[in-house]
């Protein structure tokens, strides 16, 4: 296993902590050092932020409509219900 | 964003994202304003839905849990405190009833053996760069449709953290404590959800996993 190897398995097993900011300043600086040096795992942290952006940003498919009927409709009658 | 863990991420400026008259609805709703409650039933339902689809993966299962988080919400109303969004309130009803009706129908399914530790088989291959806005090459729907069809290609245990940490943007803790799982057990989950759904939007932005994605 090369030098490189190891550092890009470090990355991945640090990589969620990297994204969502839960990693100390000084292990930022260290895998910053590495993303300069290492094209690969920099493009896995682009594309994988990438990821989580693109699902996080997408609207929902909307409700199909009879879903939504039998919601309501449900809902009302429970609702009113509960407050006779 | 989620609460302790997560550097401000791309939602939390979602355009359109309602908050502003969300307390007064919640304020109206409990005091038995029904008209203010289903507005905020239209407002959350498509999210609520989702959510619970994403969870059970069975278009019943998520009509009725999501039905009973609403009922529920309703019901218990006045021990909302408003110390967090109603929305975040919501979720964890709703996670709690979809969780529900996955143990119902798949006892099994939320259990899996794992260790912290990254496998060879997680190592990315061939990586290639997207460009600045990959999703932008597809209209809304049919976005929307390839996402939620990435997403069902994960076994439960990924999918619902996943959907949890990075769509509900719950922390890994809470979203610990609503599944019964250790802190390192979801961020381990996390990390392969990631990396399987980024290797799926690999394989469609490069062309290869279009088709397949897409449906008939």
């Amino acid at each position: 296993m090369s030098c490189k190897e190891v550092n890009c398995r470090t990355l991945l097993t640090e990589l969620c902590d990297f994204l969502d900011g839960g990693l100390d300043s000084e292990t930022v600086q260290e895998i910053k050092l590495h993303l300069d040096r290492c094209e690969d795992c920099r493009i896995l942290v682009d594309t994988t932020r990438k990821t989580i952006e693109i699902f996080c940003n997408a609207e929902p498919v909307p409700l199909p409509q009879g879903v939504r009927d039998r919601l309501h409709k449900a809902l009302e009658q429970r609702l009113r219900g509960s407050n006779s | 964003m989620a609460p302790t863990d997560r550097t401000p991420s791309p939602a939390a400026s979602r355009p359109g994202r309602p908050v502003d008259d969300e307390t007064a609805l919640v304020a109206a709703a409990k005091g038995g304003d029904i008209g203010a409650f289903e507005s905020l039933v239209h407002r959350y339902e498509g999210r609520i839905y989702r959510l619970t689809y994403n969870i059970t993966q069975n278009r019943e299962d998520a009509e009725d849990a999501t039905q009973d988080a609403f009922l529920k919400s309703y019901q218990h109303l006045s021990g909302f405190q408003g110390d967090s969004r109603f929305y975040t309130w919501l979720v964890r009803i709703a996670v709690n009833e979809a969780l529900m009706k996955l143990r119902r129908r798949r006892p099994n399914e939320l259990s899996l053996d794992e260790s912290i530790q990254t496998d060879e088989d997680m190592i990315p291959r061939e990586i290639e760069d997207w460009g600045p806005k990959p999703d932008q090459r597809f209209e809304q729907g049919e976005l929307q449709n390839i996402l939620a069809r990435a997403i069902a290609t994960l076994e439960p245990p990924y999918r619902i953290v996943f959907q949890l940490r990075d769509i509900e943007e719950l922390s890994t803790e809470e979203t610990a404590r609503l599944l019964g799982l250790s802190v390192p057990a979801v961020k381990s989950r996390l990390l392969r959800a990631r990396l399987k759904l980024r290797h799926t939007l690999d394989q469609l932005f490069r062309g290869s996993a279009r088709s397949e994605l897409q449906g008939s």
